[in-house]
């Protein structure tokens, strides 16, 4: 992975900048030391690595706002970061860059039932949020895997997706307002607990930029009543195309169920034999969960079960208990678990429309015999978002490379579907260079002069989103 | 100019050699700040729709394509646009025929916005020609996409200002089998909101919520409605009825054709149609709702009574104000924004259609805008700030 090469008068001034960081922020706040920064040298995509000049901590937004005054009066460049979770190495550092972590803003600020909002230090996990209102019956929607550990900082940045956003939609759909920091040092409310923008909606562009327009540091989030119930149905059939086409039928039914989610023959076995969820030996099964009183439940499923019949099924479970629903579900959840004790795996990400999902997942066993590299499925179907992942072996010489190549194949394909490369994991380092697979040159020009506005310097997190070719030229303007 | 195609569209914005005003079917014209420009660029050439997946939950339709092709076409497949968007023309006085890019330029919602999001969350892909000619896409026609930053959103309530969208692609939703609206009679304005964030913060799926002072037979009445199957509608009114019960009587209709008009009411502000005044849309935390109401009211003070509909659970407050007077300054200290969608040009140049920002996000409009449309051609005004000095 090419990146830029660091500026040597930044490095030279180490010590001064560390030196004014540290008289704005507490002392344990500033982290330079060459062990401790190493923790910081690289995200979710571990493949590539770099210990950043320093790593900041700030506590409050009045700090990130000390912070990136500095940095700007120094041209230093900065890379925000949640929880480091990113799988497209959106946090990766550079070595002429501070890290500004926002995992000790993690408090709950504010919260309103009526209004059914809540407002957060943007470090909180996505878990945390839920953990704050589920008591009084309430979540927070967006459901990534990485929920556990990931901060809605990162979440925001990504616009981060998960399992049920088929009902209720992705970060930017539950996204009411934030409090950001400019390079500049400047303190911006955008949005607020009341909806819509006043003017342009900024804050629309600022969901899913990846960390390049500016540091939130605390947001307003809708919260939803928790529905009655929730139940799963485990379908299996003989082939990926007949249980894409089953996702398709369902769709068309005008049935609109929480998650579809998929799983391939080599998915399945993994977790049979991690997890032992008592999943069918089938060449590919669904996950349909839908939500409501016991009676709509059972309207709904029934129709599913109706539509998946039409569709030559190998096997129908639908779930009688709360049991049975873990029993269904834990499979699905420890999937990259299960996938990463059999080998090293590279998770893609891209969505493609759900009518191609048979082609499509026609295409990707071809590609993988083609490259002689196994390819497991496990994604959220229902609206396309695939989750390839390549199984190798990053021992054996030139299997990385491989393995690379392949996924890029892959991505290509989604786009050429009519899909595109990354559905809720950004674009970071890792798909930087495939922008112009889906892109034309005027296409990434448009959204580089929405960075010009925010960050003429091209200071926060550099290397990121856009191909370096077209990039470069505006570090040097 | 109306152009036919993209290309052609472009051409015409890369010729221009001053400001030009945008237009769809004509049905919003009255929106925003008025425009001064030479020209008028209209965009019904650009018609049709390209692509349609029932099974995908997805429609392509040209920028200039009408709204009712549109929802026709999706209620054949028993689909439709989940974001309810506003019919303009009872209220502002105009004739023609709304178009999507129109709805999409102006991120136009209705009532289930508080349920299913507002325009900006169903459009997941653009085509757009911006200032200089130059033509752009974003998104695409999957949901789950965060490839590059999102214009999408910046584009949808621009009007305009950063590009002349050409083409949108919508994410599209099942309709409902059936509707059931949950009525409650006679409660002050003030009690309104608690039974609307109640029904709200229950499981049972609530798409609209609204209160009006003044109903269609004269008296204040409190709607909420639920949407979709049959069976499932029948038991989510009736638990709905039991939980607000201790709010007032509850009434359950279900008539297709009295709940349909009763929304539409609702979404196109029918009951300040023909009357004078300005009309006003605040957007603020739904239990601030009665408050604008009341601050509003004390501005006034005895000159007039203002005429108030509540929609998105008490969010949304409609006002209608007498002519030419500014609400903002008597909504300080309650966070939210106040757009003026109808008032003479003069007003709305003066008082100016959309509620002024803070400094920071003023000075990064204008840097964008800059960028997109560096020769100010674009609906120049449209969205600017209040000129006073002009009154």
């Amino acid at each position: 992975m090419e990146m830029p090469t660091p500026d040597g008068t930044v490095l030279a001034r180490r010590d001064h900048i560390v030196d004014r960081l540290r008289a704005v922020l507490p002392f344990e706040a500033v982290i330079d030391g060459a062990n401790e920064i190493r923790a910081y040298e690289c995200d979710g995509l571990t493949a590539y690595r770099c210990p950043p000049l320093a790593v900041v901590l700030p506590g409050t937004t009045a700090e990130v706002a000390h912070v990136l005054t500095i940095c700007s009066d120094e041209g230093v460049p900065v890379v925000p970061r949640g929880s480091g979770t990113s799988l497209a190495g959106g946090t990766l550092p550079t070595a002429d860059c501070v890290v500004l972590g926002v995992s000790r803003m993690n408090a709950v600020l504010d919260r309103c039932y009526e209004d059914r909002w809540i407002q957060v230090q943007a470090g909180i996990t996505n878990l945390g949020v839920t953990a704050a209102v589920e008591a009084d019956g309430f979540f927070y929607a967006p459901d990534p895997s990485s929920q556990l550990a990931c901060a809605i900082a990162g979440n925001i940045g990504m616009n981060a997706g998960g399992a049920h956003c088929l009902r209720y939609g992705v970060t930017t759909n539950n996204l009411l307002g934030v409090r950001m920091v400019t390079m500049d040092g400047s303190i911006v409310d955008i949005g607020g607990a009341h909806l819509d923008a006043p003017g342009l909606d900024f804050l629309g562009v600022i969901c899913g930029s990846e960390g390049q327009l500016g540091v939130v540091t605390e947001a307003t989030l809708r919260i939803l009543p928790k529905p009655e119930g929730a139940r799963p149905v485990l379908i299996g059939f003989d082939s990926n195309e007949r249980a894409g086409a089953c996702v398709s039928g369902i769709i068309r039914e005008g049935i609109l169920p929480v998650a579809i989610e998929f799983m391939d023959r080599p998915c399945i076995r993994a977790c049979e034999a991690f997890v032992g969820a008592g999943y069918p030996d089938v060449e590919a099964l669904l996950i349909v969960e839908v939500e409501g009183s016991e009676a709509e439940i059972a309207e709904q499923l029934a129709t599913i079960v109706r539509i998946a019949r039409s569709h030559e099924p190998t096997e129908i479970r639908e779930s009688g208990s709360e049991a049975e629903s873990a029993r269904i579900w834990a499979g699905r959840k420890s999937a990259f678990g299960a996938m990463g004790q059999i080998a090293d795996y590279m998770c893609l990400d891209g969505t493609i429309p759900v009518s191609e999902l048979p082609e499509v997942l026609k295409r990707i066993g071809e590609l993988s015999r083609q490259y002689g590299l196994k390819v497991a499925n496990v994604f959220h179907a229902g609206d396309g978002n695939l989750h390839p992942l390549i199984l190798f072996d990053a021992n054996a010489p030139g299997e990385l490379d491989r393995c690379e190549a392949l996924g890029a194949e892959i991505l290509r394909l989604c786009v050429r579907s009519g899909g595109c490369l990354t559905g809720e994991h950004g674009v970071g380092v890792e798909k930087r260079d495939l922008m112009f697979e889906q892109f034309s040159p005027d296409d990434l020009e448009a959204q580089m002069r929405v960075k010009d506005a925010f960050d003429p310097r091209w200071l926060l997190n550099p290397a990121k989103v856009f191909p370096l070719e077209v990039s470069g030229g505006r570090l040097e303007a | 100019m109306r152009p036919v195609c993209e290309s052609e569209l472009a051409e015409a914005i890369a010729s221009a050699r001053s400001g030009i005003r945008i237009r769809g079917g004509g049905t919003r014209q009255g929106l925003g700040n008025p425009v001064e420009a030479e020209s008028c660029l209209d965009t019904t050439g650009l018609s049709g729709i390209r692509l349609y997946e029932p099974g995908a939950l997805t429609l392509i339709a040209g920028a200039g394509t009408p709204l009712d092709e549109v929802e026709s076409a999706l209620a054949a497949h028993g689909q439709q646009l989940p974001f309810e968007p506003i019919d303009h023309r009872g209220l502002l006085g105009s004739a023609g025929e709304p178009t999507v890019g129109a709805a999409a330029a102006c991120n136009l919602s209705g009532p289930r916005r508080i349920q299913a999001g507002a325009c900006r969350d169903s459009l997941i892909g653009v085509r757009f020609i911006d200032g200089t000619g130059t033509v752009t896409k974003s998104g695409g026609r999957v949901m789950k996409n965060v490839t590059g930053y999102d214009l999408v959103k910046l584009l949808a309530g621009s009007f305009g200002t950063l590009g002349v969208v050409s083409e949108v692609t919508f994410r599209v939703l099942p309709a409902p089998e059936t509707r059931a609206v949950l009525l409650i009679d006679g409660l002050s304005l003030e009690m309104a909101v608690a039974p609307l964030s109640s029904a709200l913060g229950s499981p049972w799926g609530v798409s609209g919520a609204a209160h009006t002072p003044s109903g269609l037979d004269g008296h204040p009445v409190t709607m909420i409605r639920v949407e979709g199957s049959a069976d499932s509608v029948a038991y989510r009114s009736e638990r709905l009825r039991d939980h607000l019960a201790e709010f007032g009587d509850v009434r359950v209709e279900t008539d297709p054709l009295a709940t349909a008009a009763g929304w539409r009411w609702v979404r196109d502000a029918e009951s300040f149609h023909g009357r004078p005044g300005d009309v006003w849309k605040v957007s603020v935390r739904p239990t601030d709702g009665p408050r604008v109401v009341r601050s509003v009211r004390l501005s006034l003070a005895d000159v007039a009574e203002p005429s108030v509909l509540l929609d998105w659970g008490g969010g949304l407050v409609w006002l209608c104000v007498p002519e030419d007077h500014d609400i903002r300054p008597s909504l300080r200290g309650i966070s939210g924004h106040a757009t003026l969608v109808r008032a003479a040009p003069a007003t709305r140049r003066k008082i100016g259609a959309f509620h002024p920002e803070p400094e920071p996000l003023v000075r990064m409009a204008r840097s964008l805008r800059a960028r997109f449309d560096p020769r100010n051609i674009l609906n120049p005004g449209i969205m600017a700030g209040p000129r006073p000095e002009n009154g």
